[in-house]
């Protein structure tokens, strides 16, 4: 099977509803396929990858931790769209470090989270063969 | 259902996964293990306490692909291949392993 560009784009805060955990869910399935995954996070989906979340007053399993293991499974290209982080004054110091390691550079830690403009997403989002939009 | 321990009833899912992770103790282990036949040496416990450690830090239980490779560099690649960890749990590693580790079964696993 030929390797597809797979985008998978998350919008939506994490909690209120169950996109963020389902996209999260199915992003680590679909990395066991050996495709080119990348995430993208715009809009309130930025809120996603916020550091610190503590859900224990609305009953939710805090899965922020989770994002932290996309690394492991070789799912190394996290876009995160500035705009939508400057309109909520997030910086890149409010959300979460996240790596991988690359096993050629003995285990070398590289940050996955790549900042991008609303063009550059423009263009990394025509580039892909399957978007998938939560 | 649920599996007796000690005279503690544990609840489990239909396929034998502990319900409540915090219940989890080493007996309740060795007790899914006698059931499918096996015996817990202390190579398979250091591959249960590798699972215990990643889903308490991220909340998940890790892809047979992903574990193979986190042991590989935590434990040494002698121990980081799926010929070692088929060995130690022919059912596939990640389901067997978890379960005996009282962890849900990973996600994507079928």
């Amino acid at each position: 099977m030929a390797t597809k560009k797979f985008m998978y784009v998350n919008r939506k805060a994490p909690y209120g509803t169950v996109y963020a955990l389902e996209s999260l869910e199915v992003v680590l399935i679909g990395a066991a396929f050996e495709q080119d995954v990348s995430v993208a996070f715009m809009d309130d989906g930025v809120y996603q990858l916020v550091k610190g979340q503590k859900t224990d007053g609305i009953g939710m399993k805090n899965f922020s931790p989770t994002y932290a293991a996309l690394g492991d499974y070789e799912v190394t290209k996290i876009y995160v769209d500035k705009d939508s982080m400057k309109e909520r004054n997030l910086s890149l110091d409010d959300l979460q470090h996240l790596v991988w390691e690359d096993e050629d550079e003995d285990y070398a830690e590289k940050n996955s989270i790549k900042l991008v403009s609303r063009d550059e997403l423009a263009k990394i989002l025509d580039e892909q063969d399957v978007l998938l939009n939560f | 259902m649920a599996i007796e321990v000690n005279g503690t009833s544990y609840e489990t899912d239909e396929e034998g996964y502990l319900t409540d992770l915090s219940q989890w103790n080493k007996d309740i282990a060795n007790k899914m293990a006698e059931a499918e036949d096996a015996e817990l040496t202390s190579n398979h416990w250091e591959v249960i306490s590798f699972l215990r450690e990643y889903y308490e830090e991220y909340q998940i239980a890790p892809a047979v692909r992903v574990l193979t490779k986190a042991i590989g560099k935590k434990l040494g690649k002698d121990k980081g291949n799926s010929k070692y960890l088929y060995e130690l749990f022919p059912y596939g590693p990640a389901k067997q392993a978890c379960k005996y580790a009282g962890l849900p079964k990973p996600t994507g696993c079928v």
